[in-house]
C-alpha cells in the first residue's frame, strides 16, 4: 500500500503536477490516489515537499492499458 | 451559476482573474471557478513582483502591497555577500489581498466568481473542449461554455483532461516550502537570495521582508534532488541556524513549475494560462506578472472568438505569447539549466571576486563575466543561449 499522511499534506498540488498518470485528486481538503491507474512511479513521493507519501514496497507497474 | 456561458475559468489566482476581467470587457459572460472557499487562501508565494510589472494592472496600493524593495542581497554558500548594482523597485505583496482585489475587478468587469467549486473533468465534443464538470456541496454538475480558460495553477489537471500533457518533469519541478515568520531581523527593503546546495540544491532560498520585522523565508529544491532530504527539513534547518528567534506565522508547502512553456498551450475550446501552461519565470519561479500577462492576451481572444463567433482565432493567444514573451522565457530556461551545473565552491569564488570589486561594478554582467572566468567550459553554454 501507499501510505498517504494526510494529516502532513498541505494540498499545495506540486505531486498532482509530476504526476504523469494525472491519477491525484486534490479538492479544497482532501488528497486522494486513484489506485488502478497509479504506477507506483513515486515521483509523488519524491516531489512532496513535506513528506507525505510513504511506498511500502509496491512495485512499479505497468501503464494501465487505456 | 447557470448552466451555460460563454467563457468559463477555472481557478482564481493572478492567471484566472485577470482573464476573466479582460473577458468580461469584451463582452463575454464569464464565471470563474475557484474550489478553495476564498479567493487569495491560502498564500503559497513568496509575494515578490517587480515594479514595472506590476503598474501594467495596477497601481501599487497599501491595501496590498506589504513591503517596497530597493535592494537585492546574493549570499554564496561560503556566507559571501554581493550586492547586484541593480536600480529598480519592487513590492512584496500580500497575496491574501492582492487575489482579492483582482478578482473584485473582475466581478465589476461583469464575471461571476464561485468559490469552493471544484472542476473535476472537462466535457468534450468532436475534439473540443465545451465545459465542465464540477463538484459543489454535494452536487455533480455539468457547465456548458463555448471556451474554458485553465488556470488552475500547478496542478494544470484541465490541460491533461483535455488531452494535453502538462506533467511537469522532475528537474523542472521546484519543491518549495515557505514560512512567513515574525521577529526576523532583515533590512526591511532587501530581498535576500541564498545560492548553494546546502541551502537549497537545483533552486534558492529567499528571505523576502514583508515590514514590522516579518518575512516570507522560503525555498525550492528541485524535484529530483529532493530524494534524499525534502524541502521542509531544508527549511527547517535554515530557520534553526540563521533566525533561531523567529515565530512562524504560517507555514506553506508549494510547487512552481520552472520549465519550458508548453508547446502547445491552446487546442479548440481551450486556453491554458499562467502556471497552468508553465509560464513562470524559469530563473527566478516568478509567475504573478507572466501569469497575468498570459491571462490578459487570453481573456481577450477569448472575448473576440466569442464576439464574432470564431474558434480558429483561438491560435491568436499562443502566438501572441510567443511573439512577446516566448523568446525570453526560452532564454530565461537556458540560463536556469547553465546556472544548475556550478557546484558550491565555483558559487563561492564568483561571490569572493565580485565582493572584492567597487559596489558600483557589481553587476549582473560582471557577475555572469566572472562565472565565465571559474568555470570556462561555461562559454559554450554561455553561446547556446544565444542560438
Ligand atoms: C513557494 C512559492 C513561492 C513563490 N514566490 C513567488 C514570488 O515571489 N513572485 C512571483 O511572481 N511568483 C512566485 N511564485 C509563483 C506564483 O505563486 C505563481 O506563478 C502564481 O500564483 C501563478 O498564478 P496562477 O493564477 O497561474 O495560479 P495560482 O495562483 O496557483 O491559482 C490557481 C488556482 O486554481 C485553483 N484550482 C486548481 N485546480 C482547481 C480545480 N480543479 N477546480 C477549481 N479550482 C482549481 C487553485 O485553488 C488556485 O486558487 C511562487 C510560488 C511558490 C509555490
Ligand atoms: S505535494 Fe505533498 S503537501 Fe503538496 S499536495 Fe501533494 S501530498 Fe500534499
Ligand atoms: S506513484 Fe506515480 S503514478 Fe502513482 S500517484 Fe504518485 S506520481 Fe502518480
Amino acid at each position: 500500500m501507499i501510505e498517504i499522511h494526510e494529516d502532513k499534506c498541505d494540498l499545495c498540488g506540486c505531486c498532482v503536477g509530476v504526476c504523469p498518470e494525472n491519477c491525484i485528486d486534490l479538492t479544497e481538503n482532501r488528497i486522494s490516489i486513484e489506485h488502478e491507474i497509479c504506477t507506483n512511479c513515486r515521483k509523488c513521493e519524491w516531489a512532496c515537499p513535506f513528506e507525505v507519501f510513504e511506498f511500502k514496497n509496491e512495485k512499479v507497474r505497468l501503464k494501465a492499458a487505456v | 451559476m447557470k448552466d451555460s456561458y460563454d467563457v468559463i475559468v477555472v481557478g482564481g489566482g493572478p492567471a484566472g482573474s485577470t482573464a476573466a476581467k479582460y473577458a468580461a470587457m469584451g463582452g463575454a459572460k464569464v464565471l470563474v471557478l475557484e474550489k478553495d472557499r476564498e479567493i487569495g487562501v491560502p498564500v503559497r508565494c513568496g509575494e515578490a513582483v517587480d515594479h514595472e510589472g506590476l503598474v501594467q494592472f495596477i497601481q501599487p496600493h497599501k491595501k496590498f502591497v506589504a513591503a517596497e524593495i530597493r535592494n537585492f542581497k546574493l549570499i554564496a554558500p561560503d556566507s559571501t555577500v554581493v550586492q547586484p548594482n541593480i536600480k529598480g523597485l519592487g513590492y512584496v505583496l500580500d497575496r491574501k489581498f492582492f487575489d482579492y482585489e483582482l478578482a473584485r475587478i473582475a466581478a465589476n468587469e461583469g464575471a461571476e466568481i464561485a468559490t469552493k467549486v471544484y472542476v473535476d473533468g472537462v466535457i468534450k465534443n468532436d475534439g473540443s473542449v465545451t465545459g465542465v464538470s464540477v463538484q459543489y456541496h454535494g452536487d455533480r454538475l455539468f457547465l456548458k461554455s463555448k471556451i474554458v480558460i485553465g488556470a488552475d495553477g500547478v496542478e494544470s489537471r484541465v490541460g491533461r483532461w483535455a488531452g494535453i500533457d502538462t506533467t511537469v518533469s522532475m528537474h523542472d519541478m521546484e519543491s518549495a516550502a515557505q514560512v512567513t515568520a515574525a521577529n526576523v531581523d532583515v533590512e526591511e527593503d532587501t530581498c535576500y537570495f541564498y545560492f548553494g546546495e546546502r541551502y537549497a540544491p537545483g533552486g534558492y532560498l529567499w528571505v523576502f521582508p514583508k515590514g514590522n520585522k516579518t518575512a516570507n523565508i522560503g525555498l525550492g529544491v528541485a524535484a529530483d534532488r529532493s530524494k534524499q532530504k525534502h524541502a521542509l527539513k531544508f527549511l527547517d534547518e535554515f530557520m534553526a541556524e540563521r533566525f533561531p528567534q523567529a515565530s512562524v506565522l504560517t507555514k506553506i508547502a508549494g510547487g512552481v513549475p520552472c520549465a519550458e512553456t508548453l508547446e502547445k498551450t491552446t487546442m479548440p475550446g481551450l486556453m491554458l494560462v499562467g502556471d497552468a501552461a508553465h509560464q513562470v519565470n524559469p530563473v527566478s519561479g516568478g509567475g504573478i506578472i507572466s501569469g497575468m500577462i498570459a491571462g490578459k492576451m487570453a481573456g481577450k481572444v477569448a472575448a473576440d472568438i466569442v464576439k464574432q463567433n470564431d474558434m480558429s482565432l483561438i491560435g491568436k493567444y499562443e502566438k501572441e505569447w510567443q511573439d512577446s514573451l516566448g523568446a525570453r522565457h526560452h532564454r530565461y530556461y537556458k540560463i536556469k539549466k547553465v546556472i544548475y551545473k556550478f557546484r558550491d565552491n565555483d558559487l563561492d569564488s564568483i561571490a569572493h571576486e565580485i565582493s572584492k570589486l567597487p559596489q558600483k561594478q557589481q553587476t549582473l554582467g560582471n557577475i555572469f563575466k566572472q562565472a565565465v572566468i571559474k568555470h570556462p567550459t561555461l562559454i559554450l553554454d554561455v553561446m547556446k543561449l544565444f542560438f
